[in-house]
């Protein structure tokens, strides 16, 4: 089965010359081991795509579908905790909590799934991503490469089958950017998915599917 | 990982938005608990005004109560009981009763136990023409007095011995009598026992000797004309009233008339001096309260603009601060953070504030309201700084308000859509 399934995706903005169409008719199937790569131009659509495929943002028309289950039927509050169980984020601006150290913000999921014992994992992740002696430094206090890695172990704590990625290398540098693409793909060989959304050529080069998005319309 | 650990956190990264709020709380609380304090020390420094006021009173009523017992004692019997029929013209103008009833109405009235009057002696007195000496005197028949409370006491007048007279002291100087000579009187021998100081009134021709003799000697067998009595101190407008309801509860055949006008108006001076303080301590009672009012009006006005003035201001810190957490509550929200956590994020963080706010603005509203001196140069009214219930009640009710005042803008962040800050990327 599909960890992420799109079908006939749409979504529309009101915009100041009339309506945008950011997302238009996407259909799109990713399976366990999948990690896919949609490159594309700035404004093509890409973080829309992203948001609505991570039941951020409701499409206009479509049906998406993540694990066979369709969180646009859940209500707001089911659909986040939907969300802390099954999909894990990565951003471009790591969107790490500034007054928070390493461990507390890989913890930060912790606080919807509600689980207790993921002290433990996140040392764990903290150390398989190079971050054991920064584990009480505050986001303030970390190289870019570092806030990545941090984000990126906060996306796997609640262990989610599939990893949503907007961008995740456009802050790093080329050293620390092959290190974070070398986690995704890791993570997907590993039997989860990856969908990432970016600018980076070199995204192509580790990804098992590599996709481009032009005017909010898929294209092989 | 904990959202009290993450309230608190944040605490200490925005320190300045945590300081304002609890500056906020704090002088709205600051300002209630000082004018709770001073409102204290006012009802203390009234209870001590009025109990001073009334000690006051009290001794000077316990004196003039004293003054007045011992001018009354002085000057002898004030009331007088006769009977019911007795005209009082006829009384005033022939000095002596003319109507009679019986001697036993003395003893009824001390069985009684009345309570308005004392010293009751029963009296059989008559003008009459003392043929041996060629005098009109009056002859004033008398036995020992009936006490009424108590038995202690001193008689006003000593009891006559059968066959002995005492004389008025114009009699007995115009007939040239001394204690110890014996004289006859309408036929009867008696033996002068004493001589009474001058009075400069009717007692100075008056001759006293012993009741049932002066019933035999008069025809009245078992019978009298008048009941001497003195009132007692009783603290009453109308004394002469009470005394008269009493006693007429006992001997309704008799009425009472008052004299020794010096006492009465003595005993009313009393009685107004008494008015007076009590008028006097509710006149200060009622000043006390007065102030109290537009010290309360004052308070009641200051206080709840003070606390809405905070409460807005604390809403606009909270306001300010979800603005500055937009970011940071968008990627809390895509994580899955649900919009109730998000909610008791700011409201807990509103409570924290609150709570700090109480106890900081406590200990300065109390600190402000030890420190206030009511009245200038009186001893100053000693307070506890801590409070239980009230310390206790604006902990509990400061965290609830900031957390009430920072509601809206929790509402806002708990509603806040994390796919508009994630797109604005």
């Amino acid at each position: 089965m599909p960890l992420l399934e799109l079908h006939d995706l749409s979504k529309t903005f009101a915009g100041p010359k009339g309506e945008v169409r950011a997302v238009a008719n996407v259909t799109l199937s990713v399976e366990p081991g999948e990690f896919v790569a949609i490159r594309g131009p700035s404004g093509c659509g890409k973080t829309t795509l992203l948001l609505a495929a991570g039941g951020l943002l409701a499409p206009d028309s479509g049906e998406v579908r993540i694990t066979g289950e369709d969180p646009y039927r859940l209500s707001p509050e089911q659909r986040a905790q939907f969300r802390a169980e099954r999909i894990g984020f990565v951003f471009q601006q790591f969107h790490l909590v500034p007054y928070l150290d390493v461990l507390d913000n890989i913890l930060v999921p912790s606080l919807a799934s509600g689980r207790h014992d993921g002290r433990q994992q996140a040392e764990e992740l903290a150390a398989r991503f190079g971050l054991t002696d920064r584990l009480h430094h505050v986001p303030a206090q970390l190289s870019t490469g570092e806030r990545q890695r941090a984000a990126l172990a906060r996306a796997l704590l609640n262990e989610p089958k599939l990893v949503l990625a907007d961008e995740p290398t456009g802050n790093l540098d080329g050293d620390n950017g092959q290190v974070v693409l070398r986690c995704l793909a890791e993570f997907a060989k590993n039997g989860g998915a990856v969908l990432l959304v970016t600018h980076d050529p070199m995204a192509v080069t580790v990804a098992t599917r590599s996709l481009y998005l032009r005017n909010g319309k898929l294209e092989g | 990982m904990s959202l009290g650990r993450l309230i608190l956190h944040e605490l200490r990264y925005r320190r300045l938005n945590f300081l304002l709020g609890v500056l906020s709380v704090g002088v709205a609380v600051a300002c209630l608990t000082a004018a709770l304090a001073i409102l204290h020390k006012h009802d203390r420094r009234t209870d001590q005004i009025i109990a001073a006021k009334e000690e006051v009173t009290r001794k000077q009523m316990a004196t003039m109560t004293d003054d007045y017992r011992k001018i009354t004692l002085k000057m002898g019997f004030n009331v007088l009981i006769l009977p019911k029929d007795q005209n009082l013209s006829d009384l005033y103008a022939d000095d002596f009763a003319t109507k009679y009833m019986p001697e036993e109405y003395a003893t009824r009235l001390a069985k009684s136990r009345v309570a308005t009057i004392n010293h009751i002696l029963p009296t059989l007195q008559q003008k009459v023409k003392w043929p041996e000496r060629e005098r009109t005197v009056l002859l004033m028949g008398v036995r020992g007095v009936v006490y009424t409370q108590s038995k202690t006491q001193k008689p006003l007048l000593e009891p006559v011995a059968s066959g002995t007279m005492t004389l008025g002291h114009e009699l007995a100087r115009s007939l040239t009598l001394n204690p110890g000579d014996k004289t006859k009187l309408m036929g009867r021998e008696f033996t002068v026992a004493k001589i009474n100081p001058e009075r400069g009134n009717k007692d100075d021709i008056t001759i006293w000797i012993n009741l049932a003799e002066a019933q035999e000697m008069l025809d009245k067998k078992g019978l009298i004309n008048g009941i001497l009595a003195l009132d007692c101190t009783c603290d009453t407008v109308d004394r002469l009233a009470l005394i008269r309801a009493e006693i007429a509860k006992i001997l309704p055949d008799t009425q009472v008339i008052e004299f020794a006008s010096q006492a009465i108006a003595r005993a009313e001076a009393r009685t107004r001096a008494g008015i007076e303080a009590e008028e006097s301590i509710r006149r200060e009672k009622e000043g006390r309260a007065k102030l109290r009012a537009e010290r309360e009006a004052l308070v009641a006005v200051l206080v709840p603009v003070v606390v809405l003035g905070c409460a807005v201001w604390i809403g606009f810190l909270a306001l300010a601060n979800v603005r500055d957490r937009r970011n940071e509550i968008g990627i809390l929200r895509a994580l899955g953070l649900r919009s109730r956590q998000i909610l008791l994020i700011f409201l807990g963080k509103a409570a924290v504030i609150g709570l700090a706010g109480a106890a900081l603005g406590y200990l300065a509203g109390r600190l402000i309201g030890m420190a206030w001196r009511d009245t200038p140069g009186a001893p100053p009214i000693e307070m506890a700084l801590i409070e239980p219930g009230l310390l206790l009640l604006i902990l509990a009710a400061a965290p609830v308000l900031a957390a009430l005042a920072s509601w809206l803008p929790a509402m806002m962040a708990a509603q806040q859509d994390p796919a508009d800050v994630l797109r604005e990327e």
